[in-house]
């Protein structure tokens, strides 16, 4: 068989394969808020942003090799740069607070990046998890500027010059709801392009054996800080997204915590696949919701979830998902 | 025309002087052997000129030009590649995307963020051709991790020499390998860097591999260079055999044999 014609057919197959999950998964979610309750679509929408977050760093960890412990500065970031776009500035634009958490997040994580990539494994990780640390103590001590652990109140905004409607729930389950459903959208096309591009492809040689990445010509500490940087862009935009949703920037989402329910939610969903994180993060957000409304002991209680998922699926719910898939084509 | 010289190269770890004074040529075409016991210095001396380490003191003159203080990344950009003792390669990528890696690395690809990498037709061709020459054509969709040693020997050199290096090192290209399976590696990675025009150098401990393939032998011992000459030269210096007990002392190397340089 020619090369063509390998690669043609696996064209093909790919198309059908990624198909298959995205018309299915499209028209659920398009359909969502009008068949499910608007409680529900609010922890879609959640879920939603959080996969997005999750996405970014899933670059970091699935494909580059590194494992931040610091992604809520990130997020935080967002969160925070919607905030005073309020408060100082009075603005209400739901785009310009994107463009506004994008270059943000930005700046923010070519500081870290530069600081943090010079390591690898757990250095890299407590070197994340203590930047994102400094990060908190500022919002928490300088409440003049950030509300401190009050936080700082973010209103609904208007979506494309469109003012909200008076009714705030029906705004957030309805047009808020398919804006963060477009923004998802557009994540997770630029995502896939950029992990299936030559530097994607590079950045998963740096994860395999950054000895033999950097003797095929690789700039290995180039190529993590762009990664770092562009999960740090995913994350805030994610915040930023979450800000008028929660209504409130605070300091619980700048905590380290918040960095490991984003590292929490990753496993979960199955960080050596694309979609895990996705999944992930949906997953994560029902599961806490629930898990909050049913006890108070609810951290106990994803504690155990996750001692029970590295003990029974090590790989993730994806993980296990394409095992099963593969068990079931072998069958057939 | 010496493609490579070193000038007094020394590199000590603490007391051990790994490489000392070391002014070692390599001219443009040949394939040379890089020969000694363990601990001679030949995978110093690899390491040094290679970028993986840096020098204590002495010059690294490639292609005209010094290269001393140049990282590996710019020794790579002129043309020094190298494959590894130790199998190095991206294990959880298919053999193909070990290969397209050099290929987008050599053509300044890999800083492409918005495109497809699977849409690059020309770079997956010559992917596909270079493991069809390695033999490999076989487990082109394979993760790299998965597929035998002796493949995985030949995989690591496929993508040094993707890179289309002017000077290729060999780092033991057979070492963990049965016996059997030598010859034809050998067979192959010559056959294939010679067609291509590249200076290779070769650290290999197997003295018929190295008799058999090589066009000058340099032999290294405690950090120096003891004897450099043609593998008949080699052959019949005392200092070369008394050195290394449990080579050859005269004679034509035995085929298929299992001569080990002072291991």
């Amino acid at each position: 068989m020619s090369m063509g014609a390998v690669t043609a057919s696996s064209k093909v197959s790919t198309t059908v394969r990624v198909g298959a999950w995205i018309v299915p998964a499209a028209a659920l979610l398009l359909a969502a808020p009008f068949v499910i309750d608007p409680f529900q679509t609010l922890t879609l929408t959640y879920g939603l942003i959080a996969a997005i977050g999750a996405l970014g760093f899933n670059l970091l960890l699935g494909y580059t090799g590194l494992l931040s412990f610091g992604h809520s500065a990130f997020f935080g970031g967002g969160a925070y740069t919607v905030a005073f776009l309020v408060k100082y500035l009075k603005i209400a634009s739901m785009e310009l607070f994107l463009a506004g958490s994008v270059l943000a997040s930005a700046l923010l994580s070519v500081l870290f990046g530069y600081v943090c990539v010079r390591y690898t494994r757990i250095f890299f990780g407590i070197l994340t998890l203590a930047l994102s640390q400094v990060l908190w103590s500022l919002a928490f001590k300088f409440f003049w500027v950030t509300g401190g652990t009050d936080g700082l109140r973010v209103p609904t905004p208007t979506l494309l010059g469109a003012a909200p409607t008076d009714d705030k729930m029906d705004f957030l389950v309805h047009r808020y709801y398919f804006y963060v459903l477009a923004v998802f959208a557009v994540c997770v096309l630029l995502m896939w392009v950029i992990v299936h591009s030559p530097f994607g492809k590079a950045l998963q040689a740096i994860r395999d054996n950054e000895t033999r990445a950097e003797f095929i010509g690789i700039r290995i500490r180039r190529y993590r800080l762009i990664a770092f940087v562009i999960s740090g862009i995913f994350t805030g935009v994610a915040g930023a997204l979450w800000a008028p949703l929660n209504g409130l920037a605070s300091p619980d989402i700048l905590v380290w915590t918040f960095s490991g329910e984003i590292v929490f939610m990753t496993v979960l969903g199955g960080f050596r696949t694309f979609v895990g994180p996705i999944v992930g993060a949906v997953a994560f957000t029902y599961l806490k919701t629930y898990a909050v409304g049913f006890t108070v002991y609810w951290q106990l209680l994803l504690g155990t979830v996750l001692v029970a998922l590295v003990l029974v699926l090590p790989t993730g719910i994806m993980g296990a998902v394409e095992q099963l898939a593969s068990k079931w084509k072998r069958a057939s | 025309m010496n493609l490579l010289a070193t000038q007094a190269l020394a590199k000590s770890f603490g007391d051990n002087r790994a490489v000392d004074a070391v002014d070692f040529n390599v001219s443009e075409g040949e394939v040379l052997a890089l020969i000694g016991s363990n601990g001679a210095g030949k995978t110093t001396l690899v390491n040094l000129v290679s970028g993986l380490l840096q020098p204590d003191s002495g010059q690294i003159i490639f292609a005209g030009a010094d290269v001393t203080r140049q990282s590996s990344y710019e020794r790579i950009k002129v043309g020094i590649a190298r494959s590894f003792q130790i199998v190095n390669l991206f294990d959880q990528l298919s053999c193909a995307d070990n290969i397209a890696l050099s290929i987008f690395s050599r053509e300044g690809k890999t800083a492409k963020l918005i495109s497809l990498a699977g849409s690059d037709r020309a770079v997956w061709d010559e992917a596909h051709d270079v493991l069809r020459r390695f033999g490999l054509d076989r487990q082109m969709a394979v993760p790299a991790g998965t597929i035998s040693h002796g493949e995985r020997k030949l995989l690591d050199v496929a993508v040094a020499y993707a890179l289309r290096p002017k000077l290729l090192f060999l780092d033991e290209p057979t070492s963990g390998v049965s016996t059997r399976e030598k010859a034809p590696i050998m067979d192959v990675v010559t056959s294939i860097v010679r067609s291509g025009g590249i200076t290779v150098v070769i650290i290999e401990h197997d003295m018929d591999i190295v008799f058999r393939y090589s066009e000058r032998i340099v032999v290294m011992h405690q950090g120096s260079i003891l004897a450099d000459g043609t593998p008949d030269e080699i052959r019949r210096n005392d200092a070369v055999t008394t050195t290394l007990i449990g080579s050859y002392p005269t004679g034509e190397p035995v085929q298929g044999g299992t001569g080990h340089a002072g291991s």
